[in-house]
């Protein structure tokens, strides 16, 4: 069987910005794959590629084993694509808005006619469906934009930065409608900068640096992969430094212990790396005992995908974030993008 | 909006009848790709337009605008020149008459200039890419839906204008002659709509479209022979305003208001360079816009077929 989705060797240019330098993704039917970056990473100029917005330089793309280059009419069908920013038109209701949607997918007007009503209940839009989307909420807005891009029974649902400028309530929302979709046999490609949203979702993950793809594999495998476990200490609510620096050089020693920082921003609590294994936080805890320590709070966690994307990258994804930011012209991005050659 | 998945809401992601529907495009997808005027493109072109005309519906001023604002010219600038001699414009024997043409036509023309607007907002704003992820037969119906939508409208203005012109005296052409002028105007609106929306997808951005029918509207109005006839101008201006389309769309009407005994092979417009027929004029107008038509094809296709 074909993979839902087959993006490889991938390659797209914005004048003098290589903007996707070479991207390979495979997506089995019915996952949830996230595209996690910094802003500038190449996870847009990607998956505009794959929703034959943009037309990519070289590299095959294909949806279900259809070439999105040489039958874009039957991908786009098979595609659903739900933009960063939800772009309504405002003077038109919801239920309009659905069904110049239907019509732009030659849905046939007697499915349509079930469909409509059944999206606007799904979405939870019955009270304002027949308002102008003038007067909607972002959060209501964004339940539109869902249901106008699932009304055609997408086979691979693409979401480029699903919750960014949502607020907290609608955010749960939309990560629970996306595994109801997922259950329901929904293939789903999202790309994003929040590592919690792909951690919470993505059953698997490419981190994507400068164009380039530089990890895939379930979060868990990224997570084993960089090894070790964290382990956030306080000694005190606010420690002072002294006492903290003396517990630093105190659990260096201990075999199970590979780092240890202490965190001068946060009351100057100490992260540790350590081992995987199951006693490493007692043996800790034991430690502090025996030096005579209190311990006001202390966690054991696995590593974070930011972790990882240190790891592989040598910067946290914040970090990148901020140079990327600095290198960016937006306006020229913007009009490349609104050019789409 | 609750959190916890229902069994309803699964049948609801998933339509057994549109899973079936789906199935059956796949099978016939790959064959060919549905045509001008397949059944495809006739439902996304009348969703496009009844989106159109929804939007006049709820914000009809740009109608009510456009209506009041040709009547205008017509009774000020006809007033402007109304003391003029007799037989300097021609065969018309009053100002008034003389101009109704010229106002109908560029009207027509700059509602049809103006189209690519809301389509650039649309560009935008990104909701066009709503129409370029979509499986459209043919980008073609953007095109059209406007086109229509415009020629609505032009229609509208044109029947308000021939109206009112008739009651300040310029007299009405015989039915047969209002349904040529009908022609005419859809023949340039359709022609101008499609060098519009083939601008607002080459252009960067609205700015840019603003500027572009700044510089386009008015001297065209003034290089054509909707104020003046050719005989009035220095030679030089004769010959840019020969060269002119909107000319070749204002002579034939002015001639069907002045003539009973219209025939495609009456002289119209006596360009520098030779006498055009009725004939004449119509083929220009319906060869400009052919090539308004092919020349926005490779705009249209841009983003990908």
């Amino acid at each position: 069987m074909d993979p839902a989705v087959l993006i490889s060797g991938l390659k797209k240019r914005y004048g003098s910005l290589e903007a996707v330098k070479d991207v390979s993704l495979t997506l089995q039917s019915g996952e949830i794959f996230g595209l996690l970056g910094p802003n500038g990473a190449g996870k847009t100029t990607t998956i505009r590629c794959l929703c034959t917005l943009t037309s990519p330089d070289a590299g095959r793309v294909e949806v279900n084993g259809i070439s999105v280059l040489d039958n874009p009419r039957l991908a786009r069908q098979y595609l659903g694509y739900i933009a960063q920013e939800v772009s309504l038109d405002k003077v038109l209701t919801g239920r309009e808005l659905l069904q110049l949607q239907a019509d732009l997918y030659h849905i046939p007007p007697k499915v349509a006619r079930d469909r409509i009503p059944q999206m606007i209940e799904l979405l939870e839009l019955t009270d304002w469906a027949d308002q102008k989307t003038g007067t909607y909420s972002g959060g209501l807005k964004k339940r539109l934009d869902l249901a106008l891009g699932l009304l055609h029974q997408p086979d691979v649902l693409v979401l480029d930065e699903p919750t960014v400028g949502l607020d907290i309530e609608t955010r749960s929302v939309v990560w629970q409608f996306l595994r109801d979709l997922k259950a329901a046999g929904t293939t789903i490609l999202i790309t994003s900068h929040y590592l919690e949203e792909v951690d919470a979702l993505a059953d698997r993950v490419a981190i994507i640096d400068n164009g380039v793809v530089i990890a895939v594999g379930t979060p868990s495998e990224l997570k084993d992969q960089i090894g070790g476990d964290r382990i956030t200490l306080r000694i005190r609510e606010f420690t002072p430094e002294a006492e903290a620096e003396r517990a630093k050089t105190l659990l260096q020693a201990l075999p199970c212990v590979q780092e240890v920082i202490v965190n001068g921003a946060q009351g100057n609590s100490l992260n540790l790396v350590v081992m995987a294994q199951a006693d490493a936080l007692m043996t800790v805890q034991h430690a502090l005992k025996t030096a005579d320590l209190p311990t006001f709070g202390i966690a054991q966690s696995r590593p974070s995908l930011d972790d990882v994307y240190l790891a592989a990258t040598g910067r946290t994804l914040l970090d990148a974030e901020i140079a990327a930011a600095g290198n960016r012209d937006l306006k020229a991005e913007r009009k490349q993008a609104m050019k789409g050659t | 909006m609750t959190t916890t998945a229902s069994p309803n809401r699964f049948t609801a992601i998933d339509n057994a009848e549109l899973r079936e529907w789906k199935a059956e495009i796949a099978v016939q997808a790959p064959a060919s790709p549905p045509g001008l005027f397949s059944r495809a493109f006739v439902q996304e072109t009348a969703a496009m337009t009844r989106r159109l005309f929804i939007q006049l519906q709820r914000r009809p001023s740009t109608l009510f605008a456009g209506v009041i604002q040709p009547l205008m010219w017509l009774v000020l600038f006809g007033a402007l020149f109304q003391n003029v001699p007799q037989g300097l414009f021609g065969d018309s024997q009053n100002y008034g008459q003389f101009l109704g043409a010229g106002i109908i036509v560029f009207t027509a023309f700059g509602g049809a200039l103006n189209a690519g607007l809301p389509v650039m907002f649309d560009r935008e704003f990104g909701f066009l890419n709503r129409f370029l992820v979509a499986p459209l037969a043919s980008r073609y119906s953007i095109v059209v839906a406007s086109a229509l939508f415009i020629a609505a409208m032009s229609l509208v203005q044109t029947a308000s204008i021939v109206a009112v012109s008739a009651f300040l005296g310029a007299g009405l052409p015989d039915p047969f002659g209002l349904a040529l002028v009908a022609l005419i105007v859809l023949t340039l609106v359709l022609g101008v709509t499609a060098l519009s929306l083939g601008l607002s997808f080459a252009l960067p951005g609205h700015i840019e479209l603003i500027a572009v029918i700044f510089v386009t509207n008015l001297p065209l109005l003034f290089a054509s022979t909707a104020l003046v006839p050719l005989s009035f101008m220095p030679p030089w201006l004769q010959v840019v305003a020969s060269l002119n389309p909107l000319s070749y769309a204002i002579e034939p009407i002015r001639y069907l208001y002045l003539h009973d005994d219209w025939g495609f092979g009456s002289v119209v417009m006596q360009a520098p360079f030779a006498d055009v027929t009725l004939g004449g004029a119509l083929g220009i107008l319906v060869s400009f816009c052919g090539i308004a038509l092919l020349l926005v094809q490779p705009l249209l296709r841009r983003r990908m077929a």
